[in-house]
């Protein structure tokens, strides 16, 4: 092995996949197989975070950033003059397992420039799992970046060794895409999507029937969409989210605010500041979405489009929709517990448990965890609460936004517990 | 007041729960023997022996009141070394006997049993931080080796996450602060308990040719990785403090 060759790749090869996010080790659950290396388990590890707080759980590396294509919002784009390198499958392969042997890693995450096309990209990341997961006897994680326009018998061999596979969209509208990558094609992106997918359904079938099917991309798909690169606004974004979520079953979305570093008319100036806190709104949206029961109209309407950021969007709705409130704490059901602003998933299924116990007051609430500066206005106790007069009261947003300096204030990033 | 003295492990303080209800203490006080420095003089005490027997007894009651994942919970204070933790683990325990068809250990209005959440808490964090933390170092004999220094006593609880995962390699995790750990050799996996402490002057001199190639690659990726235009340094260490720095390859 020749250390110092292999260190220069990595440095330019990881540099040129650091800015893509749609990448985390959740959602695998491939089980080690006895006196093998590796165990996946649905929920991953973050086995380090990196100096702007984001977690590292894979090794996330391209394998090669020649490209052919010149999107304008990407580092590795033909017409950008920097160092190029390319891995070789063994590098690769040799660099994941003495990761993961030191326990620095969970898996892999690997994506590509396009060099020649996209079956001979497409291909040799395959060949990358094939060989970590037969040769090397590996269960750990394994993401490929599925390469727009590659066969569908190439995505039908990448799903059988990779737990996950993602397109990322990178930027939501199609006229956006046209804009910046002209040479890029939606349809074409979607394609291998809408392959997944149905294998993914296929496979869900047949093993009702059948007891040993292989596996097939077990942990899903996810895709990404770069924020602030073209001028979308947030519903937008939301409804393409929602949509993705709900014909292509993807596993998640994630969104990654334009960090500047190419000049160019089509794009935001050198200057412009990453635009972390609209990112950070973005995915509490999502979060919503998942986790909350909420719909995309609710979060946001056509004459509503852009999320507040002066407060999270849950907070947001809350005060459209006074009328709701306030809600008793020992009657009201789990989902309408959930509604209210400062108590989160946790909290509101501990609040369903102990509220069989006995009655519960502010205090109880504070101690089972809620943001009780920001709930005390929505919520009736059997008793009666004094800060209900405010929630009629019109300064209640200044109300809040003076109450709530969380600890969190300032560090917008979805790594974070976000309500 | 009674004071009762166990040998320090949990069959033990199962044992000593037992006899606070067999002898009908009411006022008891219970104490590890290696942490009882004897300040309340005028305590009687009582001298707790180990019997696999009797705490098998309690367990199988709390199974019956709790689940596994109650008694899982008890454990995890038990391992917190916290100095409350007999107490605390007793008093649930004399409330789940009360109370035998409600989990007692969702009443988080009262005052033990919210303790008992926030310690658990706190322990699974640690737990959760272990697995992720851990740096194995290969050794020029082949064995993975890691040495950590975790806040509470989690290593019981991290075993099976690495047995699960490391089964072709041999590999050693080492508490350094309470002098033991857990060794895997292809076949058993088992706790050992050293006579000396780890000399870590002499361990890096035996560490396998590759291994600084690969801890170097694995820093300069971490430095890659980063994304300059949003360092946030606070976020950083509210996710990797800074006590756990010293073990981590990609900090040093
Ligand atoms: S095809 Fe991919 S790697 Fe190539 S320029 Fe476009 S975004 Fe970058």
């Amino acid at each position: 092995m020749n250390f110092d060759r292999l260190k220069e790749k990595l440095e330019i090869l990881a540099d040129a996949a650091k800015y893509d996010v749609s990448c985390s080790s959740s959602g695998g659950t491939r089980k080690n197989k006895k006196g093998a290396l590796g165990d996946s388990s649905i929920s991953g590890i973050c086995h380090t975070y990196t100096e702007d707080g984001r977690c590292v759980s894979l090794l996330k590396v391209l394998l090669t950033n020649h490209c052919i294509y010149d999107c304008a919002y990407c580092v590795s784009r033909s017409s950008n003059d920097i160092k190029r390198a390319a891995f070789t499958v063994e590098e690769v392969v040799d660099l994941t397992i003495n990761f993961y042997r030191r326990n620095y890693i969970e898996g892999l995450f690997l994506s590509s420039g396009i060099f020649k096309n996209a079956d001979t990209t497409m291909e040799r990341l395959v060949r990358v799992a094939k060989k970590l997961r037969l040769e090397e006897n590996f269960n750990g994680y394994i993401h490929l970046k599925s390469i727009p326009g590659a066969s569908d018998e190439l995505m039908q061999e990448a799903a059988l060794y990779a737990d996950r596979l993602s397109v990322n969209l990178e930027i939501p509208t199609e006229s956006g895409l046209k804009l910046l990558a002209p040479e890029k094609n939606r349809a074409e992106m979607i394609s291998p999507m809408r392959y997944i997918q149905k294998g993914i359904s296929q496979y869900n079938d047949e093993k009702k029937i059948f007891r040993k099917v292989p596996k097939f991309a077990p942990a899903g798909q996810s895709t990404q969409m770069i924020v602030g690169a073209t001028n979308e606004n947030d519903l937008q974004i939301i409804k393409v989210a929602d949509h993705f979520y709900k014909n292509y079953n993807l596993k998640r979305v994630y969104y990654s605010g334009y960090v500047p570093v190419l000049e160019d008319k089509r794009l935001p100036s050198l200057t412009t500041e990453v635009p972390m806190l609209r990112e950070n709104r973005l995915y509490q949206s999502d979060w919503l979405m998942r986790f909350y029961g909420f719909k995309a109209e609710e979060i946001l309407d056509p004459n509503l489009p852009f999320l507040d950021l002066e407060i999270d969007p849950k907070l947001s709705w809350a005060l459209r929709h006074l009328d709701q409130f306030p809600i008793n704490l020992q009657t009201a059901d789990y989902q309408m517990i959930l509604r209210i602003p400062g108590i989160g998933v946790k909290t509101a299924k501990k609040i369903v448990q102990a509220r069989r116990f006995q009655i519960l007051n502010m205090d109880h609430l504070k101690k089972l965890g809620a943001a009780v500066n920001r709930a005390k206005y929505f919520i009736d106790f059997n008793a009666g609460n004094v800060f209900l007069k405010y929630l009629t009261n019109q300064n209640l947003k200044k109300l809040l936004i003076g109450g709530s300096s969380s600890k969190f204030h300032n560090q917008f990033s979805q790594q974070l517990t976000l309500f | 007041m009674t004071t009762l003295l166990y040998d320090g492990s949990f069959d033990g303080l199962l044992t000593a729960v037992f006899e606070v209800f067999e002898y009908r203490y009411k006022d008891v006080e219970i104490f590890g023997k290696n942490q009882y420095h004897q300040e309340n003089i005028f305590a009687e005490t009582h001298e707790v022996v180990t019997q696999t027997e009797k705490a098998e007894r309690v367990f199988k009651k709390l199974e019956e009141n709790i689940g596994r994942s109650g008694i899982h919970q008890l454990l995890k204070v038990f391992l917190s070394e916290d100095p409350e933790s007999e107490r605390i683990i007793l008093s649930a325990i004399q409330l789940s006997v009360q109370h035998p068809h409600e989990n007692i250990l969702q009443n988080y209005a009262d005052n033990d049993i919210l303790k008992i959440s926030k310690i658990c808490k706190s322990v699974d964090r640690e737990r959760h931080r272990m697995t992720a933390f851990v740096r194995f170092e290969k050794m020029q004999d082949g064995v993975f080796f890691a040495k950590i220094d975790p806040d509470f006593n989690v290593i019981p609880l991290i075993r099976k996450h690495f047995k699960d995962r490391y089964q072709d390699q041999k590999w050693m995790i080492y508490d350094l602060r309470r002098n033991y750990g857990i060794l895997y050799d292809l076949e058993n996996c088992d706790f050992f308990y050293p006579d000396e402490k780890l000399d870590l002057d002499q361990y890096e001199q035996k560490f396998h040719d590759e291994e600084s190639q690969y801890q170097k690659l694995w820093q300069r990726y971490f430095i890659k990785t980063n994304i300059t235009e949003r360092k946030n340094l606070k976020l950083h260490i509210q996710h990797v403090p800074k006590r756990y720095w010293k073990y981590l390859t990609e900090k040093r």
